[in-house]
């Protein structure tokens, strides 16, 4: 894929995005139901609470950005919307999470099937020590689906989607620990596509990246988000301001703002919010 | 009281003296050590070379020296081996990923973990003991093959559980994320991935415990295992219809370290070579294995980066 901008140019460019998407957002979010609804979210590990009444609504179709510091639970959040966080021990967690309207933590809920419909990117890349191609296969082989002709398909298809298919295409069945970090992180995205979940969680999936490959992935994401519902934690801003439509700044497991990415960034409405977007925090 | 700088040489040159004793001293305890084994090697491979020829592996023992072999003997070891990897190995591993991967994490589950790493230490006479009141009083297994696989299985479940465990535990926590994230099951996250991965350590594990069991004689004694055995057990394989027999399970036997205790306690010098070259053939077969062992383990760490 060719790179259209260099990531000193991206940050220059953020805030006529953001404006530029204003007016549409607004009727967008009238008009659109939430893919996503947390409601009354409290999460304890142990005796420790990481979150405290937590409400957000995550739009579909659009990329929400969960920023804050170290600690302040947006990755615990992040976790609880695929059920991540059940395989934590001693974690309990009450309230009510949505997804298209039924409850995630509710009895009639299948895990396996919500984790196909909620995918994940994770901080450390993690492809399995396989081939490339049975990396993107994973989750089609699991559903029993072995046909040849149908995997290829799924191969290039989501390969492409994740822009890494003209660096690998004739390396398929080479193992994907030979890639680089940035490539391996791009085989995860795919391999996360390939089961076509309707929104694709990312837990700092640039953190461990050069520029280079968090500008390639950046721009992956502003492409995924026509088809896909992006929630994103991120520690750095200007990546929550270049990418997201929405953005969640939590503090101390209190969701303190939540609002429009452009708005939050330049117009906060909280003390704390401008304090830790302008560096003043701590 | 300040020092002066020949003081400090001084020091400096004890210290150093030191230094150098103590590398001495290191060295000599590794000599010590290899010198005492290399020594028992040449002295087997001295006394037991002599014999070894084909006629020795495929001779019955005799009460004449030179016509004795150890047929039976080995043959008593690779099936005893078979049954016991055979039974160890499944339960071993299925034990051991239970255990790490399933098990609830609470007293009951630390309880069997404690007592699992105590039976590692049991000495092996004591689960003779209880194998002869098990398999051979309860169950009427006899001083049979399948009693003697039972009981050696017995003996290295715990080191099979034990390495399954390490191995399994090695396997990072983010590829079951991984798989969980796809929607993967835990049994579908577990035999697509953490076995996979871990095969390397469990198969170094299972070896190594199996080359333990190979030498144990003492529980084999207990359970009544016969010293001198002129006679194959039944084919495991049969011309006619169903082709396989179970025959053999409930044979009498003999294995390999037995039969040396049976060659060494005989009077005759001639019987003692014949002693040496069992052993020289039991310690070749343990450290294929160990060989065995440390290449798997190399291939595996090679196969699989993070």
């Amino acid at each position: 894929m060719e790179l259209q901008e260099r990531p000193g140019t991206l940050k220059i460019k953020m805030p006529q995005v953001a404006t530029a998407k204003e007016p549409v957002l607004k009727v967008a979010a009238e008009a659109r139901k939430p893919i996503i609804q947390v409601q009354d979210l409290n999460v304890y590990y142990g005796s420790a609470q990481a979150l405290k009444s937590i409400n957000v609504d995550i739009q579909e179709k659009k990329a929400t950005a969960f920023i804050g510091p170290s600690g302040c639970g947006k990755t615990t959040l992040l976790r609880c919307l695929n059920r991540m966080n059940d395989l934590v021990p001693n974690v309990s967690i009450k309230g009510s999470v949505k997804l298209d309207g039924q409850d995630i933590y509710g009895s009639g809920t299948d895990v396996i099937d919500l984790r196909r419909r909620v995918g994940m990117i994770f901080q450390k890349w993690n492809p399995f020590p396989k081939s490339i191609y049975e990396n993107v296969v994973y989750g089609l082989r699991i559903i029993g689906i072995n046909n040849r002709s149908r995997l290829d398909d799924v191969v290039e298809t989501n390969l492409k989607r994740a822009a890494l298919w003209d660096e690998v295409k004739d390396n398929l069945h080479k193992s994907a620990s030979d890639l680089s970090g940035g490539q391996q992180q791009r085989l995860c995205i795919a391999r996360a596509l390939a089961v076509e979940p309707e929104v694709l969680l990312m837990d700092e999936p640039c953190s461990a990246l050069d520029p280079i490959s968090t500008a390639k992935i950046e721009e992956l994401i502003h492409e995924l988000k026509d088809t896909f519902t992006i929630v994103i934690v991120t520690h750095n801003m200007q990546q929550a301001a270049r990418v997201s439509d929405h953005t969640a700044f939590f503090y101390l497991g209190e969701l303190i703002e939540f609002g429009e990415t452009g708005k939050l960034f330049t117009t906060p409405e909280k003390r704390q919010t401008e304090d830790y977007i302008t560096g003043r925090f701590g | 009281m300040k020092a002066t700088y020949s003081d400090i040489q001084a020091r400096v040159a004890r210290r150093k003296t030191m230094d150098g004793i103590f590398a001495v001293v290191g060295l000599l305890s590794t000599f010590i050590g290899m010198i005492t084994l290399t020594a028992l090697i040449f002295d087997l491979a001295t006394d037991g070379a002599g014999r070894l020829t084909w006629q020795f592996f495929t001779s019955f023992p005799s009460r004449f020296p030179n016509q004795a072999g150890i047929l039976s003997a080995w043959v008593g070891t690779t099936l005893v081996m078979l049954v016991t990897a055979l039974t160890a190995v499944p339960m071993g591993v299925a034990a051991g990923v239970y255990l790490e991967e399933y098990a609830p994490q609470n007293w009951l589950t630390a309880l069997i973990e404690i007592n699992i790493a105590n039976l590692a230490g049991v000495p092996s006479i004591i689960y003779g003991l209880m194998a002869l009141g098990l398999f051979v009083y309860q169950f009427h297994l006899g001083h049979s093959i399948l009693t003697a696989g039972l009981t050696l299985a017995l003996l290295i479940l715990p080191i099979v559980i034990v390495a399954t465990r390490e191995s399994v535990r090695a396997v990072p926590g983010s590829m079951r994320e991984a798989a969980y994230a796809l929607g993967a099951t835990k049994w579908q996250t577990t035999k697509d991935h953490v076995l996979p991965y871990s095969t390397g350590g469990i198969l170094t594990g299972v070896i190594i415990a199996l080359s333990r069991a190979i030498g144990e004689t003492a529980p084999l004694i207990t359970i009544g295992a016969l010293t001198f055995i002129a006679f194959l057990p039944g084919s495991p394989i049969k011309t006619e219809f169903p082709f396989i027999s179970f025959e053999w399970l409930t044979s009498p036997f003999t294995v390999m370290p037995i039969q040396m205790f049976n060659w060494v306690s005989r009077p005759q010098r001639e019987f003692h070579f014949n002693a040496a070259a069992a052993g020289l053939v039991l310690m070749v077969m343990t450290l294929a294995m160990n060989g065995i062992a440390i290449y798997i383990r190399y291939r595996f760490r090679k196969r699989i980066k993070w």
